[in-house]
């Protein structure tokens, strides 16, 4: 009656159902890769539909088996996610796991405000998230059961002079994912918060200067044995969190005239 | 706002398909609120679902009518017994019977009780006891529910000589998913009565269930116990006592092998004759029957899983084995030693210990096999050769006797079963699906059969070996008929016969 795209789970071949929003490229397309090789049966979302279905061509190729089906999506389209969330549940026979990982940085001048840039930053990589990760909050609150993770960055850390509504996004995105820790974890939920440094992807193309960079694939590594572990927050690689803690610790009259 | 979301996939072959969206009903989406996360039995594995808990037959209406609106489909749960995923239903809705617990009618003069589906087994001896009557099949847990125990027909240590509890089930009714009720028994809808009883909640939803119980002249049961050195000591023990026995259980050690393999202990009970109980309203009391929650009168039952849970691996299990077999050995000596005991002790040893709580994440799964007397003492002894083999000895090996019944999806024959518990991990498992994998070889080769209560691993290929096209067909077209549109579904059918 219902259409199982992945197929009926057996008893003793468990799989992590998971959700993958942002799939397409970066660290999400190196993610859903790394997922499925680690046995995960992984719904992947993403904009760019011909990119996510070629993305999940090649990792159910590389598992030998359908572990991997595309949906394509826009984060922005806020109104479908309430059907689709329900439809991929029904699709996975289930829900372990959820990760927002779509993302986007235009690239912003020193002097730059331009209100269109920073609206879609905004709308994509923060309400977007809330979006999915509402649905999915409400789920494991009545099921007691599940893991919620989201990259951050470590530029969400501080309001820096270089990318104002980039660092709000991810700064906002920090803020709602602790709300949702503190609320479900209460509720058997772990929530894990990823703060990537510099990595290999699109987005890199903006910074001015780079250092430790990590390939997209050393990152999904990383973050997917921190999902496993049950991470709260987490840094990738794990150096930044000093480096933030530093930032962190700053005083405002000497940060506001760092050109950080 | 609104955009058409394409799902489409991928297959390995590296052909992409969308499949279109649109035939999907638009529809509002049931509340989180009914969304529960339920346990198989066996703990090691489980399901997401939209769970209601109807008390009528309108409220059960209700149900399929809604999951129909939905384009959801229904699976049924009673008590939750089964091990496996019979009475689980990924993201869809699961019917939990448990508030339709009424018994309708009880006549103490000829033994028939009419219950709702939802009565556990314990509600139903607990009413009938102290009258003097007594289930016909019991199972090894009270916490089933009769209309989950018919859909899985289940048996008790008595099953070669009472067959399951269909062969005491006179008649029911039925509803279907399109919310009639139809009156089914060996003369009425004669093809539907004996499809549904084992047919796993696949055609309908029992409403209500005549069964007939079983007169008793005492609360006590004349118990012997025998240890026995193999598997052939035990199959000839069985043998001999089967014309003049009530109840006959065997406990097996998995672990020895050799000439000791299949050792363990035969628990033999009768029934007390007419005037053998000077006291009888005595030993029938509620009260006598009760299992205590206490071990010897002093340590609560509740503690034991912590310390159960060490003990749980391959070497710790060893040893609890061989404690226990060693003790029976010394006790009962070469004559067996006989003793009394009431009908709930000796039965429900699955709710007299604490197993469950000590399993641990992995949770077990039991691989149950029935296979025709002939064949039986080799296969069971290959059974237990291969599980030793790959290091992958069984927890708790259960020997019972069986007849044939008429029942189309039937698990009974003339022969033995063997229950297998086997506990789970992460790092066992895959040598599970292998050793599951080859029994199942085993098993087929000698005309052997399965239980849908039980499984946790058959495919849908081992299941048309077993059961044979012909019945399948039949159960299909039944299945045609009572669901046309496909409404009940559980994660066990989806698994094996779709």
């Amino acid at each position: 009656m219902t259409s199982h795209p992945f197929g009926q789970e057996r008893p003793l071949h468990p799989e992590t159902k998971t959700i993958l929003v942002g799939a397409s490229s970066g660290i999400g397309a190196a993610l859903l890769q790394e997922l499925v090789r680690r046995g995960h049966r992984v719904a992947a979302l993403a904009r760019r539909g011909d990119l996510l279905e070629e993305n999940c061509r090649q990792a159910n190729a590389a598992a030998g088996m359908q572990r991997a089906v595309a949906y394509e999506h826009d984060v922005t389209d806020f109104g479908t996610v309430p059907a689709l969330f329900e439809q991929i549940t029904a699709d996975l026979g289930g829900l372990d796991l959820i990760i927002y990982v779509a993302g986007v940085q235009p690239p912003v001048a020193a002097h730059e405000y331009d209100f269109a840039k920073d609206h879609e930053m905004v709308q994509v990589n923060l309400l977007g998230a809330m979006a999915w990760l509402n649905e999915a909050a409400s789920r494991f609150t009545h099921v007691r059961h599940g893991q919620i993770a989201a990259l951050g960055s470590v530029s969400g850390d501080r309001g820096r002079v270089a990318f104002p509504g980039y660092h709000t996004s991810k700064g906002a995105l920090a803020i709602y994912l602790e709300s949702l820790r503190n609320r479900l974890s209460r509720r058997g939920v772990t929530v894990t918060t990823v703060k990537p440094g510099f990595v290999d992807t699109r987005l890199l193309a903006n910074a001015a200067k780079t250092f430790w960079v990590i390939s997209p694939e050393e990152a999904a590594r990383q973050i997917a044995d921190a999902i496993e572990a049950r991470k709260q927050v987490v840094y990738v690689p794990g150096r930044w969190r000093w480096v933030s803690l530093i930032i962190q610790l700053i005083p405002s009259f000497i940060f506001r005239r760092l050109s950080i | 706002m609104m955009k058409t979301t394409t799902p489409s996939s991928t297959d390995m072959t590296g052909n992409s398909r969308r499949s279109a969206q649109a035939t999907a009903p638009p529809h509002m989406r049931l509340s989180d609120d009914h969304l529960e996360r339920v346990w198989a039995w066996g703990l090691a594995s489980d399901s997401v679902s939209y769970v209601y808990r109807p008390a009528t037959l309108e409220d059960l209406r209700a149900i399929f009518r809604l999951a129909r609106e939905q384009g959801l489909t229904v699976g049924f749960r009673g008590g939750g017994n089964s091990y496996g995923d019979a009475a689980l239903n990924d993201e869809n809705i699961l019917v939990d019977f448990r508030r339709m617990s009424r018994v309708l009618d009880w006549d103490p003069r000829s033994g028939l009780i009419r219950v709702e589906p939802g009565v556990t087994l314990r509600q139903l001896w607990e009413y009938i006891v102290e009258d003097g009557w007594w289930p016909p099949v019991v199972t090894g847990t009270m916490k089933i529910t009769m209309g989950g125990g018919l859909g899985m027909n289940v048996h008790g240590k008595n099953a070669w000589k009472m067959g399951p509890i269909g062969d005491h089930t006179i008649d029911f009714e039925l509803m279907l998913p399109d919310g009639e009720v139809i009156h089914c028994s060996r003369e009425e809808n004669a093809d539907v009565f004996h499809a549904a009883i084992g047919g796993f909640g696949m055609l309908g939803a029992f409403t209500s269930i005549t069964l007939q119980m079983k007169r008793v002249y005492s609360g006590l049961l004349n118990v012997e116990a025998a240890s026995c050195g193999n598997l052939g000591e035990m199959m000839s023990y069985f043998e001999q006592h089967l014309d003049e026995s009530d109840y006959l259980v065997g406990w097996i050690d998995a672990f020895p092998g050799g000439d000791t393999l299949g050792r363990g202990q035969v628990h033999r009970a009768n029934y007390l004759a007419p005037g053998e109980d000077p006291a009888p309203q005595e030993t029938l009391a509620l009260a006598r029957q009760q299992i205590p929650d206490t071990i010897a009168g002093l340590v609560p039952k509740a503690w034991l899983p912590p310390f159960m849970g060490p003990f749980y691996n391959n070497l710790g299990w060893r040893l609890v084995c061989w404690a226990k077999y060693m003790s029976s050995r010394i006790k009962e000596g070469p004559s067996g030693a006989r003793y009394q005991q009431p009908h709930a002790h000796f039965h429900f040893l699955l709710d007299a210990i604490p197993f469950k709580n000590a399993y641990g994440p992995g949770g077990i799964i039991q691989y149950q096999v029935f296979i025709p007397a002939a064949r039986a003492g080799a296969t069971l002894a290959t059974l237990l050769e291969m599980g030793r083999a790959h290091g992958m000895p069984n927890y708790l090996s259960v020997l019972k006797r069986h007849r044939p019944d008429p029942f189309l999806l039937t698990h009974g024959l003339d022969g033995y079963s063997m229950a297998m518990d086997f506990h789970l991990s992460d790092r066992n498992r895959a040598r599970m699906r292998q050793l599951a994998r080859e029994m199942d070889e085993v098993v087929l080769d000698a005309g052997g059969r399965f239980y849908f209560a039980k499984d946790s691993t058959l495919r849908p290929e081992v299941i048309r070996a077993f059961l044979g096209s012909e019945a399948i067909a039949q159960f299909r077209a039944l299945k045609q008929r009572c669901d046309p549109t496909g409404l009940i579904e559980t994660n066990l059918w989806r698994r094996l016969f779709t």
